[in-house]
């Protein structure tokens, strides 16, 4: 537990009881020429330890070019949330602060395989009938 | 943003990318990215701010051409 403090990781350890299926964290990084790449890949790797079910893959950007282009990453660090299907939810850049609960949130999502959106919601995005591909720019605070 | 997120998994045709904007700073210029969170759809429509679920995905709806036209023509 380097970067997750211990009543942060026994609150996480908690939240994660009620995880359904695992989940893979996908990480893509070329870890010595970015400023957060070591911190990204242990902030991954330590929630990874703090439930059986979340577990970790790193690949090199450069040298895995097979998972690079299966994952359709084009930069680094990059986390994709999975379970056995792809889940099209990828985080570019630290996952720190406020991104830290959308991780665990994407986590448990991913893991019971509910979006937990209003049924008229789900309606209008059924009929989404193209490759959408959102961005969503954030800040750590 | 979560909701992003929360749709991707709806339709697997969604990809949702969450973006660190300040470790991104080319990316972040590209998209003209003045304040967060900011949304881009498809690379050529985009709001400022969170969104609650329903208009966000009547921008979502906007932006892309759907099964049963415009969302606009939804009851």
């Amino acid at each position: 537990m380097g970067l997750i403090g211990e009543q942060d990781a026994a609150e996480i350890r908690e939240q994660l009881k009620g995880m359904v299926s695992p989940v893979r964290l996908v990480h893509f990084t070329q870890e010595l020429n970015l400023e957060y790449g070591r911190e990204a890949k242990e902030l991954l790797q330590d929630v990874a330890a703090l439930s059986d079910k979340v577990s970790v893959e790193v690949y090199n950007f450069l040298l895995d070019r097979e998972k690079v282009a299966e994952y359709g990453v084009d930069k680094v660090p990059a986390t994709v949330v999975r379970n056995g299907q792809q889940s099209g939810i990828r985080f570019y850049g630290l996952p720190a602060g406020y991104e830290f609960t959308n991780l665990l949130d994407a986590i448990m999502s991913v893991s019971k395989g509910d979006s937990g959106l209003a049924p008229e919601t789900k309606q209008k995005l059924a009929q989404v009938a193209e490759p959408v591909h959102l961005q969503v720019f954030v800040t750590p605070t | 943003m979560r909701l992003a997120h929360h749709f991707a998994l709806e339709n697997s045709l969604i990809q949702s990318d969450c973006i660190e904007a300040t470790e991104f700073p080319d990316l972040a210029g590209r998209y003209r990215v003045f304040a967060v969170p900011k949304i881009v759809i498809n690379d050529k429509a985009s709001f400022e701010g969170a969104l609650p679920e329903e208009l966000f995905v009547d921008e979502v709806l906007k932006a892309v051409p759907s099964r049963k036209g415009p969302a606009e023509a939804q009851p």
